[in-house]
């Protein structure tokens, strides 16, 4: 067995799984069962570098996943062993051992994957670049996972704690079990009851789905006529189309303000109605001429000669085909007017017509607590995830259609 | 379009009736739209134009108008008894006059005019009608008009106040007349501030732009390949920018929290990162010593940049992914046998490849990370050197309640816009997008 640059590699890889590992499990563990456990990074990085570097020895072919739990269990009593010696962590009870335990089964299951097929002699530069873009995606995959989730699993967390414990102790993101429902989801209850965010939601609704059947109404027929129509000037509109999207809302903001002042249309949904609608339009248009494009003419032209008028051909043959591409626009625009907070915060004073974006700004103050605001802001979250994930493919369709939007 | 002009025998430019109805189905489908697209986004750009050359103070959206207060004293017990109608009238404005103000109010039934009247006024039929001439800004006066009742009225008494004057007179609008000056811009552009803005946005939109395609290329090079779990990560990466703002920015606002209860300071003190709580969004800048160099690092600003690379790259991840999926495996293929290196393959094949998205992704997000207000707004208010130009207008106009001020920046964000995206137009590249 010839010992060359991998051997140290595999050490390096084996401490540095481990010492990620045991910082993000630890934490993990704080924040699931809110009692403390301090990690330690020294003693993780030279269990984790014997193990790894146990690991290597073996000869690639006769490692199984039976070695590959010997070497977690050579890291996690390396650990053990240093931890008394260091007396660091207290081990006698059992969230620190069950966390350490964890640490390295996962970081086992890690340098194997990094280091499949490698045995520990010198490695030339293409296995070495192998072994690195294993450990950069190994360490992109905690890394994307932590940073997505922590801000929603704070918010989720904290809409479910009182404001002593919170204050208390921030880490306790643990969900106690022993409250009954009422005590458990009061913030839900009080934001319904008495903030009414019933009412938001119900604005939301209207606003959101009124602004996504206006939309479609103004952005088929002109979709449409950009895309299979001739007449002169069509070139100009169909390139100009997204430049006027890039127009800001921040830049339209005070004359719309100014306008709708003296209009009346300001402290009212209508308002809301007749803005969003105009800023989703040229979108919704950009994406569906690009698929009416992609529709065979030849079908069109077989509905004109059979005696179908223009309107005929679009209502029974052009709609139907496009369904998919409808209810991607109808779903992005959705999520955009849904989640829209610049005018809504410009435009809306009067609580009765607040929408969930304006509801859960003025939730925002230091008189109310700061439970009740992410209990908003989950209850503004919510509806649009679940149709997201429910219509996942038509959404993401629809985002890459049309994410020429901010 | 162009071939199929081209195939048929008619010469372009003669339209026979067909195309004639066509180009008029045409107009008729696209009007609507063209319709409220001019009046909600062209119109209004323009006004903003118009505003910016203007001294409009958010008060001023009221305009002047004459307020009347009504009342009639003493109240009248029997017959012959003598009363006084006063109107209290004033300019509601403090900034603006009034010219010709008319007023004009029917007497309830009942009720004679006892003695003199107001010289610029005169009654015919139980209606008092007044040319009151011109209001200064603020003017105030009262109107007396002397009345004797009759038994009609005690019978029936009808308060004076249940017919309301009517009362006209020609405000200048500041908003449509021809006043316009370039204080606005003096004003900005003289204001301390007004580089360090500019330089902030500039900082946290070439920050934020590239943060979020360097995050986006890493993340889709992590789901490239198929795994199991690979569509429920795809999905779960795209939560950051389908939630709503006004949510995950609260959720950071928690867990950035400088005082007790912030999660992120309190777990990097357990772990012994720091030793005291970090302002995340509070602070300006901390000096920070490398080889003897001292540099303020901008602290809160950091925070902002890193919150839009955290919202806005799955949109990169997005484009990025469909277009590596859309990549053929052949010349990977034909690498890996001439022994290219994996990296060698993601610089000479992968990039290569990737380099036009990247542009119009880069154009894209340079455009709007730009014109971002709302993250900045819900996270720091604009506080601790994190002003934008978004934020400054909003500033301006709304909190300094300087309408015009902030007109103007806003039509500086729109030229630097509009200087940049035709820059990107010119030097970005033609091909796939």
């Amino acid at each position: 067995m010839k010992i060359g640059n991998a051997f140290f590699i595999a050490a390096f890889i084996g401490a540095a799984w481990g010492v990620i590992y045991t910082v993000v499990l630890s934490v993990l563990a704080m924040l699931i069962t809110g009692e403390t456990v301090i990690p330690d990074i020294g003693a993780a990085f030279v269990s984790g570098a014997i193990g790894a570097g146990l690991y290597i020895l073996m000869p690639p072919e006769k490692r199984g996943w039976a070695w590959v739990a010997v070497t977690a269990v050579v890291a996690f009593i390396t650990l053990v062993i240093f931890n008394s010696v260091l007396n660091a962590n207290d081990f006698s009870t059992l969230i620190p051992i069950a966390t350490a335990l964890a640490v390295f089964i996962i970081s086992a299951v890690s340098w194997h994957l990094c280091l499949d097929g490698v045995s520990s002699e010198s490695q030339g530069r293409y296995q070495l670049e192998v072994i690195f873009i294993r450990v950069m995606k190994g360490f992109g995959f905690v890394f994307f996972i932590i940073i997505v989730a922590l801000p929603f699993y704070v918010m989720l967390m904290t809409s479910l704690k009182s404001q002593q414990s919170l204050l208390s102790n921030p880490l306790d993101l643990s969900i106690d079990l022993s409250k009954s429902p009422q005590q458990l989801f009061r913030s839900y209850i009080e934001l319904f009851s008495k903030y009414q965010f019933g009412t938001f939601l119900l604005n939301s609704a209207i606003v959101s789905v009124s602004t996504v059947l206006i939309t479609l109404l103004f952005s088929i027929p002109g979709a449409y006529a950009v895309s299979r129509l001739r007449f002169p000037g069509q070139a100009v509109l169909s390139r100009s189309i997204l430049l006027i999207y890039m127009v800001p809302a921040i830049v339209l903001v005070i004359p719309l303000y100014t306008v709708f002042s003296q209009l009346g249309l300001r402290n009212t949904l209508l308002g809301l109605i007749v803005v969003y609608p105009a800023t989703t339009i040229p979108v919704a248009v950009y994406m569906l001429q690009g698929y009416f494009r992609g529709l065979p003419y030849e079908l069109e032209e077989a509905g004109l000669m059979d005696g179908l008028t223009r309107l005929g051909v679009i209502a029974k043959i052009t709609l139907p085909l496009s369904l998919p591409a409808i209810a991607s626009v109808s779903l992005y625009i959705f999520m955009i007017a849904w989640n829209e907070f610049l005018f809504a915060f410009m435009f809306l004073d009067d609580p009765g017509i607040f929408t969930l974006s304006r509801g859960v700004q003025a939730l925002n103050s230091s008189e109310i607590p700061r439970q009740h605001l992410m209990a908003g802001a989950v209850i503004a979250t919510v509806p649009v995830l679940v149709l997201f994930l429910w219509f996942e493919r038509f959404l993401v369709a629809g985002l890459t259609a049309g994410s020429v939007k901010g | 379009m162009a071939e199929s002009t081209a195939s048929k025998s008619t010469p372009p430019k003669g339209r026979g009736p067909l195309s004639h109805s066509e180009m008029r189905l045409a107009y008729l489908m696209i009007l609507p739209t063209l319709l409220i697209v001019m009046s909600i986004v062209l119109l209004p750009l323009l006004a903003n134009f118009w505003i910016s050359f203007k001294p409009v103070q958010l008060g001023d959206l009221r305009p002047p108008t004459v307020i009347a207060n009504e009342r009639m004293r003493p109240v009248p017990k029997a017959a012959g008894d003598l009363s006084e109608i006063s109107y209290r009238l004033r300019n509601s404005s403090q900034r603006g006059d009034i010219d010709n103000v008319v007023f004009s109010d029917s007497l309830p039934e009942g009720l004679t005019i006892d003695g003199d009247i107001d010289q610029r006024c005169s009654i015919s039929d139980r209606v008092l009608d007044c040319n009151l001439g011109a209001y200064a800004a603020g003017k105030r006066e009262t109107l007396k008009i002397p009345v004797v009742v009759s038994q009609s009225y005690i019978d029936d008494p009808v308060k004076p106040r249940q017919s309301k004057p009517v009362i006209s007179g020609d405000a200048d609008n500041i908003l449509t007349n021809s006043v316009f000056s370039l204080e606005n811009y003096r004003k900005i552009f003289s204001a301390s501030e007004f580089w360090g803005v500019l330089r902030v946005s500039l900082y946290y939109t070439v920050f934020g732009t590239i943060g979020a395609l360097v995050f986006g290329l890493f993340a889709a090079q992590l789901l490239s390949a198929t795994f199991p779990g690979r569509g429920i990560l795809r999905g779960f990466f795209l939560f950051p920018y389908v939630a709503p703002v006004i949510a995950v920015a609260f959720a950071w606002v928690l867990l950035l929290d400088a005082g007790p209860g912030g999660t992120l300071n309190a777990i990097l003190m357990k772990i012994g990162a720091i030793d005291g709580p970090v302002n995340f969004l509070g602070q300006r800048s901390v000096p920070i010593t490398v080889f003897g160099f001292t540099i303020r690092f901008p602290v809160a600003l950091t925070t902002v940049i890193s919150f839009e690379v955290w919202r806005y790259f799955p949109l990169s991840f997005l484009f990025i992914l469909a277009r590596m999926q859309s990549m053929s495996s052949e010349t990977y293929e034909a690498a890996e046998m001439d022994g290219a290196t994996p990296m060698q393959q993601f610089w000479y094949i992968s990039l290569p490849q990737l380099a036009g998205i990247l542009a119009v992704l880069f154009l894209l997000r340079f455009i709007w990370t730009f014109n971002k207000f709302d993250d900045i707004f819900l996270l720091t208010g604009g506080g601790a050197g994190t002003r934008t130009l978004t934020v400054d207008v909003y500033e301006q106009a709304f909190a300094v309640s300087n309408l015009g001020a902030g007109a103007a920046v806003a039509v500086v964000v729109f030229v630097v816009l509009l200087c940049s995206a035709l820059l990107f137009f010119k030097y970005s590249p033609q091909d796939d997008g």
